[in-house]
C-alpha cells in the first residue's frame, strides 16, 4: 500500500466540557476513497474541521506526507493539498457561481496596482469545470441562491478537484439530495479518486459509502473501532458499528429489517 | 436546464443576449438610477431651468460629492458587512487634527495631510480591532467612537485656540501651498476658461466662465467611485470585500482573510472622512467641531439609496454615487423651487424607506428566496 498523503495520529477535540472527540486516527493514500462513517453528533465535522485546518485539535497529531505539520488556518491546509467541501458548503448565495468558484484563489492578470481579475478566463474555466461534471450553467455570473443542492454541490466538487486538491473531504455531500443527484456525486466521487485524489467521504449513509468506498472508519461518540477494508466489512456490520451495537440490533427486531 | 444539455454552447450564447433586460433588473445600481431618474424629472418639472444649467449641477454636486466621497468608504464597509456610524465625527476630528497641524504646528500642507491620514488610519485600525476582537456589532462600537470623537473635537479645539469654539486662519497659513490646487478650488479652471471664450458655456459679461471649473471634491468623488468600482467588480481584494459581507464564516473557511478585509476596510471609510475633513476645511478656511455633524447618516443612507444591503454582502460604489447625487439634489434642488426647504428631511426618510423595501425585493430576486 501506498504512503499515506495525511495521517491523523490520536485526534483529541474538546468543546469546554464536551468530549467531541476522543482520540481517533485516520489516513487517507493517493486514490482510495476514505468513507468516515457515523451518526449525528458522532464528530464526524468536528474531525475534518481539523483535518482542513478550521478547528485545531487539543491533543493528537496531523502528518502530511509523513511530516509533523500543524494547520493555523484553513489557508495552510489548502495550501498543503486538502480541499473540503463543507456539509454548509461554504458557498455564498449572494455571489456569482464564479465569484463563489474562486473564492480565496481568485485567477489575476496584470502588474503591481494595476493586477486583476482575470475574468474572462475565470468565467470559462468555471463554466467548463461545471460541464465537465454534467451541469450548464445559463450564465457564469448567476447567483449561487438561485441553483438546487446538488448544482451547489457541484460546483464545490468541482472548484476543489479544479484546484489539484490531493485530498479532497466531502462532508455528507449526499444528504441533502435526491438519487438522481446523489448518483452524480457518487459517480464524481469515482472520477476523482481515478486521477488519485485520495477522498475523505463522510456519511451517515452505509448505502452510500459501499458504493464507492475503499476502507470505512467509523466514529461513534468521538471513538473509533479502527479501520476495514472493502470486503472485510458487510453493510449491516457498518450500520451496527454506527449505532454503537446491541441497541439496533434489538431495534432491527421490531421492524423487522428495514433500517 | 432541460434543453440546455443538448446544445449548451448555443443556448448559452442566446441567453446572453435576449436577457440583458434580466440582468439589469438584478443590478445593485438599479434602485438609485430610478430613483435619480425620478428626482430629476421632479425638478425638472418645478425647479427653475437655472438648476439644470453647468453652473447650477455643479452647484449640487458639490455637496453631493462632500456626502459621496464618505459615502463610497461606506459602502465599502457595508458590502463587506460592517457599519461605521463614526465618520461624521471622524471629519470632524479629522478637521481638527488638520487644523491644528497647520496653524499650532505651522507644518506645510502635505505634513498636515499625512498626519491627518495617519490619524484617520490609526482610528480607523481602532474601530476594526474592537469590533473583530469583542465580535460586538460594528453599529454599537462605532456609535461609541461617534460620541468620542466628537467630545475629542470639541475639546481639541478648545485646546487648540485658547477656548475659542472655532479654529481659524487655516487657508491663510497654507495660500503659496504647491499641493493646494489638488485639495481646494476648482480644477480644470483653464479649459472652462477656454470654453467660455468660445462660447460653448454661460459667461459673465466680464467673459468669466459662470462655473469657473470642476470644484475639487467633485473630481475627488470621481476618482473615488471609480477606482472603488473597479476594486469590488474587478479585483481579487473586491472579490474578498462581496465574500467577508456575504457570510464570513463561509469566507474564512475558503482562505478569504476576512479580518484584514475589514480592517482595511474600517481604514478607508476613516481616510474618505479625513479627505472630506481636508477638502472642507480648506474651503471654508477654518474649522470648527460641528463639522461633519449627521454625515454618517446622509452616508449609509446614500449607500443604501444606491442599492447597499444592511446585511452585508450586496452593493455597489456606482449605486453610493448615484444616491448621492440625489442627495445633493435634494438638498439643493429645494432651493430653486417654492417648495419650503423643510421638506428635506421628510423626502430624504422616504427615498430611504423606498431603497430599502426595493433592495430587499432585489435580494429576493438574486438568493431566489421567497
Ligand atoms: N463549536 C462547538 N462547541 C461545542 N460543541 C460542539 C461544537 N462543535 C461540535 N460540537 C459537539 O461535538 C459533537 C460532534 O459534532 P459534529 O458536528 O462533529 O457531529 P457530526 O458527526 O458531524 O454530526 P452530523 O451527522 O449531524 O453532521 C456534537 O455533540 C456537537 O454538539
Ligand atoms: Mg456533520
Amino acid at each position: 500500500m501506498t504512503a499515506p498523503i495525511v495521517r491523523m495520529e490520536a485526534i483529541e477535540k474538546h468543546f469546554g466540557n464536551i468530549i467531541a472527540l476522543a482520540g481517533v486516527s485516520f489516513d487517507v493514500v493517493p486514490g482510495e476513497c476514505h468513507c468516515l462513517l457515523g451518526d449525528n453528533g458522532a464528530g464526524k465535522s468536528t474531525f475534518i474541521k481539523i483535518m482542513s485546518g478550521v478547528q485545531r485539535p487539543s491533543a493528537g497529531q496531523i502528518f502530511v506526507e509523513g511530516q509533523p505539520t500543524t494547520f493555523r488556518n484553513p489557508r495552510e491546509a489548502m495550501n498543503a493539498g486538502i480541499a473540503t467541501v463543507y456539509q454548509d458548503l461554504a458557498m455564498i448565495t449572494l455571489m456569482s457561481v464564479t465569484r463563489n468558484f474562486w473564492m480565496g484563489r481568485e485567477p489575476t492578470k496584470g502588474w503591481g496596482p494595476f493586477r486583476r481579475l482575470d475574468v474572462k478566463n475565470a468565467e470559462r474555466i468555471t463554466i467548463e469545470s461545471m460541464r465537465s461534471m454534467g451541469i450548464n450553467l445559463r450564465e457564469a455570473d448567476q447567483a449561487v441562491g438561485t441553483l438546487s443542492g446538488g448544482e451547489r454541490q457541484t460546483i464545490a466538487i468541482a472548484r476543489a478537484v479544479h484546484f489539484g486538491a490531493k485530498v479532497l473531504i466531502l462532508d455528507e455531500p449526499t444528504s441533502a439530495l435526491g438519487v438522481r443527484q446523489t448518483a452524480k456525486v457518487l459517480a464524481t466521487i469515482d472520477k476523482v479518486r481515478k486521477r488519485g485524489v485520495g477522498v475523505v467521504f463522510i456519511t451517515h449513509n452505509v448505502r452510500h459509502a459501499m458504493a464507492v468506498g475503499d476502507r470505512f472508519t467509523v466514529l461513534n461518540r468521538g471513538r473509533t473501532h479502527g479501520t476495514a477494508k472493502r470486503g472485510e466489512i458487510t453493510a449491516e456490520e457498518l450500520q451496527n458499528l454506527m449505532a454503537g451495537g446491541q441497541e439496533l440490533e434489538a431495534l432491527e427486531g421490531s421492524l423487522a429489517g428495514t433500517v | 436546464m432541460n434543453e440546455t444539455t443538448a446544445k449548451p454552447t448555443a443556448q448559452d450564447e442566446r441567453l446572453r443576449h435576449t436577457s440583458w433586460i434580466a440582468q439589469l433588473m438584478k443590478r445593485p445600481e438599479l434602485g438609485a438610477l430610478s430613483g435619480l431618474a425620478f428626482v430629476t424629472v421632479f425638478f425638472a418639472l418645478t425647479a427653475d431651468p437655472v438648476m439644470f444649467s453647468l453652473s447650477g449641477i455643479l452647484n449640487f454636486l458639490s455637496p453631493a460629492a462632500q456626502v459621496g466621497i464618505l459615502a463610497i468608504g461606506a459602502s465599502l464597509l457595508m458590502v463587506g458587512g460592517e457599519f461605521d456610524l463614526s465618520v461624521g465625527s471622524m471629519v470632524a476630528f479629522a478637521g481638527l487634527v488638520f487644523g491644528a497641524t497647520v496653524t499650532v504646528l505651522d507644518m506645510p500642507l502635505f505634513v498636515a495631510v499625512l498626519v491627518t491620514m495617519l490619524t484617520a488610519i490609526a482610528i480607523g485600525a481602532t474601530n476594526a480591532q474592537i469590533v473583530l476582537r469583542t465580535g460586538l456589532p460594528s453599529f454599537i462600537v462605532t456609535l461609541a467612537l461617534l460620541f468620542i470623537l466628537r467630545g475629542l473635537a470639541l475639546v481639541g479645539v478648545k485646546w487648540a485656540t485658547g477656548g475659542s469654539t472655532q479654529l481659524r486662519g487655516i487657508a491663510d497659513r497654507v495660500s503659496e501651498d504647491p499641493l493646494l490646487p489638488f485639495l481646494a478650488g476648482d480644477a480644470f479652471s483653464g479649459f472652462f476658461q477656454w470654453l467660455a471664450d468660445h462660447d460653448v458655456i454661460a459667461k459673465f459679461p466680464n467673459g468669466a466662465p459662470m462655473a469657473p471649473g470642476v470644484p475639487i471634491e467633485l473630481v475627488w468623488f470621481l476618482a473615488l467611485t471609480a477606482i472603488a468600482t473597479w476594486v469590488l467588480l474587478r479585483t481579487r481584494f473586491g472579490n474578498w470585500i462581496f465574500a467577508s459581507g456575504g457570510d464570513a464564516a463561509a469566507a474564512t473557511n475558503s482562505g478569504v482573510p476576512v479580518r484584514r478585509v475589514k480592517t482595511y476596510l474600517f481604514i478607508i471609510t476613516a481616510c474618505c472622512a479625513a479627505l472630506v475633513a481636508v477638502i472642507t476645511v480648506l474651503d471654508a478656511g477654518s474649522t470648527d467641531p460641528r463639522r461633519g455633524f449627521q454625515k454618517e447618516f446622509e452616508a449609509i443612507i446614500a449607500a443604501v439609496i444606491g442599492g447597499c444591503l444592511l446585511t452585508g454582502g450586496y452593493g455597489s460604489a456606482i449605486g453610493a454615487f448615484l444616491g448621492s447625487i440625489i442627495f445633493g439634489m435634494v438638498m439643493i434642488g429645494l432651493t430653486y423651487t417654492r417648495i419650503d426647504q423643510d421638506w428635506y428631511q421628510v423626502f430624504l426618510g422616504g427615498m430611504l424607506l423606498i431603497a430599502v423595501l426595493f433592495n430587499n425585493a432585489i435580494r429576493r430576486r438574486v438568493t431566489g428566496e421567497r
